[in-house]
């Protein structure tokens, strides 16, 4: 037997760093000094803004961000997906500086928040809506209760047909289109139709792709489907939106009715929370300011419901109060 | 392969009343084997085909060279692979001498009558089978927070990685040290060297093989984990790789994970572009293992 070199065990970690060096192609930053020399006040804004929370949310906190990025090269924002409650968790530790939030911060979060000593302000960024389509020919079902589509979707349901959603509706098998179950479509319609987030009947096309939602709605006579509610306003003629009522009456699912609270419960408002010692910093008020401003923009390109002149001057003016405290 | 399906159905006649019988089961036998190989292969290269078919458009430059962006055609993934390379370096600087360490502990050191060692060997066994998210938890509580405070860096990532693959390391180690043949040992002794000398100059050389296969095995492993860096601030959106062990950082794995999340189709596209490159990088991993096992492999 031959006396081996202790030389074999250095072999491993030298091989995984060739691999980190061989597999890492450019890897500076691109970035990295794009900042200089363009001589206006904006470059000079430097930092990093961490912002957590809903994954509904990120979409449109990923685009402030990376828009935001383009005017501040130095400013570093990035944004992770901890979840509503998550990421109030980290916020309430002082972990991060800004939380996304698809509802409003809840009491105990509150309480956590100031046991820690955080304060914070809540800004409205976009309203949220979903719509709840069927084919163009189905002339029946023009409004449906949310007690109706409970029915429909609750986990043990076996309704599939249409007369079973309400008497007088006619002989036609139900089928069922809807969000895969990743989605912060399906968290969202599940919470609001069945009560519990997650809960929902199985026995549906399941698909990410709203496309394919829209396409099976439209090539069967009973099918039923949701998503968003801009996906809705693109296959306008594909499909057919059908009113809510939540108890208040039949909302038909629009931009205006789900800017106005009147959409229930498939209408919502999201949120933004800075912290108030996050507010103190420069790049963090410059970039909620454009987030206001820039929210016609951002809400379009994340597929969001834009907000009203009404809730954009009243965010704009507690950003404003906020920047001059 | 081809020994069970060509040449292994010669079976010795020694019953000639069965022999029929006998063939009729061995061929069986390895035809059934055969189809478990084949299953298994079959779906590996189903699941290749598609992801490669799927992620064909985005496979360019692009892709490796931007960071994410909420516009799939401008949407990449450096900032995931840098994050991706530097908590596997982390993790194998960490995990592979631990792991070895304590390896040869249990194996050459500890005295196997004493219950504190036979309750660490339980232990280790046992922690192979926790859910990865527990460590998560565990990373959440005493690395990120807790006593050592170390904030939602790479290095609290890394470190709960490498936390996570560790019984992996130390199970595999410590079978590549037992297979060690006793007379090696003996005879190293008898030559007058100490029991570190003779572990360190004889035992483990020998041993690297086995250990190479159980560190690959273990970063393998650690290199397709998302959820417990979802607990420990993994980002979805970050434009900067990491530049030291204290920077924020994503993976690719939580990288994948945001882009399917994505209601756009196109995201799909990258998302699958993006499991290619992440094939791509375990596939040299493998391969760097079979050629340490190659090289460095006995016959004893």
């Amino acid at each position: 037997m031959p006396l081996a070199s202790p030389r074999p065990l250095l072999a491993l970690p030298l091989a995984l760093t060739l691999l980190a060096t061989a597999c890492g192609g450019g890897g500076e930053r691109d970035d990295a000094g794009a900042g200089t020399g363009s001589g206006s006040t904006a470059g000079e804004l430097s930092g990093d803004i961490r912002i957590d929370g809903s994954s509904t949310v990120a979409p449109l906190s990923t685009v402030a961000a990376e828009l935001f990025q383009e005017e501040h090269p130095n400013v570093r924002v990035t944004v992770g997906t901890s979840g509503t409650g998550g990421g109030f968790e980290k916020f309430c530790n002082g972990e991060t500086d800004i939380s996304d939030a698809s509802r409003p911060i809840k009491d105990d979060e509150v309480a956590a928040c100031e046991a820690a000593g955080i304060d914070f302000e809540e800004i409205t960024v976009a309203n949220d809506g979903l719509s709840v389509v069927v084919n163009p020919q189905n002339d029946w079902a023009e409004c449906l209760t949310v007690e109706e589509l409970n029915a429909i979707w609750a986990p043990d349901s076996t309704v599939n047909n249409w007369s079973q959603v309400r008497p007088g509706f006619p002989d036609v098998p139900l089928q069922l289109f809807g969000a895969g179950t990743d989605s912060g479509t399906f968290d969202y319609f599940t919470e609001a139709i069945n009560g519990e987030e997650g809960a929902s009947r199985a026995d549906y096309a399941q698909t990410e792709d709203d496309n394919i939602t829209v396409q099976g709605v439209s090539g069967t006579p009973g099918g039923l489907g949701y998503f968003g509610l801009s996906y809705l306003e693109e296959n306008a003629g594909a499909v057919k939106g059908v009113a809510i009522d939540g108890g208040d009456g039949c909302v038909q699912p629009t931009t205006e009715t789900v800017q106005s609270g009147e959409y229930q419960p498939l209408g919502r408002e999201l949120f933004v929370y800075p912290s108030g010692e996050a507010l103190e910093r420069p790049e963090v008020i410059a970039f909620l300011e454009f987030y206001i401003e820039e929210s016609d923009a951002i809400t379009e390109q994340a597929l969001f419901v834009p907000l009203t002149g009404e809730q954009r001057a009243e965010a704009q003016a507690k950003v404003d109060s906020l920047a001059g405290a | 392969m081809s020994a069970f399906s060509a040449g292994a159905v010669e079976v010795p006649d020694l019953k000639r009343r069965s022999s029929v019988l006998s063939v009729l089961k061995e061929r069986g036998f390895s035809a059934l084997l055969l189809a478990s190989v084949g299953i298994a292969i079959l779906t590996l290269v189903t699941l290749l085909f598609q992801v490669v078919v799927d992620g064909a458009p985005r496979l360019n430059a692009d892709l490796v060279n931007n960071f994410p962006s909420s516009r799939p055609a401008r949407a990449g993934i450096q900032s995931a692979i840098w994050g991706t390379v530097w908590v596997m370096g982390i993790v194998a600087a960490t995990c592979i001498p631990l792991g070895v360490g304590a390896a040869i502990y249990l194996e050459e050191y500890a005295d196997n009558s004493r219950w504190y060692n036979r309750l660490i060997e339980v232990n280790i066994q046992n922690l192979a089978a926790v859910p990865s998210i527990v460590y998560g938890i565990l990373g959440l509580a005493f690395l990120a927070r807790g006593f050592l405070d170390l904030g939602f860096t790479v290095l609290t990532g890394a470190l709960t990685l490498s936390l996570l693959v560790l019984p992996v390391v130390i199970i595999a180690s410590r079978e590549a040290i037992r297979a060690v043949p006793r007379s090696l040992r003996e005879a190293a002794l008898a030559l007058g060297a100490t029991p570190w000398q003779t572990v360190s100059r004889q035992v483990l050389p020998a041993a690297v093989p086995g250990i190479a296969t159980g560190a690959i095995l273990a970063l393998s492993r650690a290199i397709g984990e998302a959820a417990p860096l979802l607990l420990l601030g993994a980002l979805s959106f970050i434009t900067f790789n990491p530049d030291g062990l204290d920077s924020q950082f994503t993976v690719l794995p939580i990288q994948i994970f945001g882009y399917i999340s994505r209601p756009q189709a196109e995201f799909k596209v990258v998302a699958a572009a993006a499991i290619v490159v992440l094939l791509a990088i375990l596939l040299v991993m493998n391969s760097i293992a079979i050629m340490v096992r190659n090289r460095y492999g006995r016959r004893w």
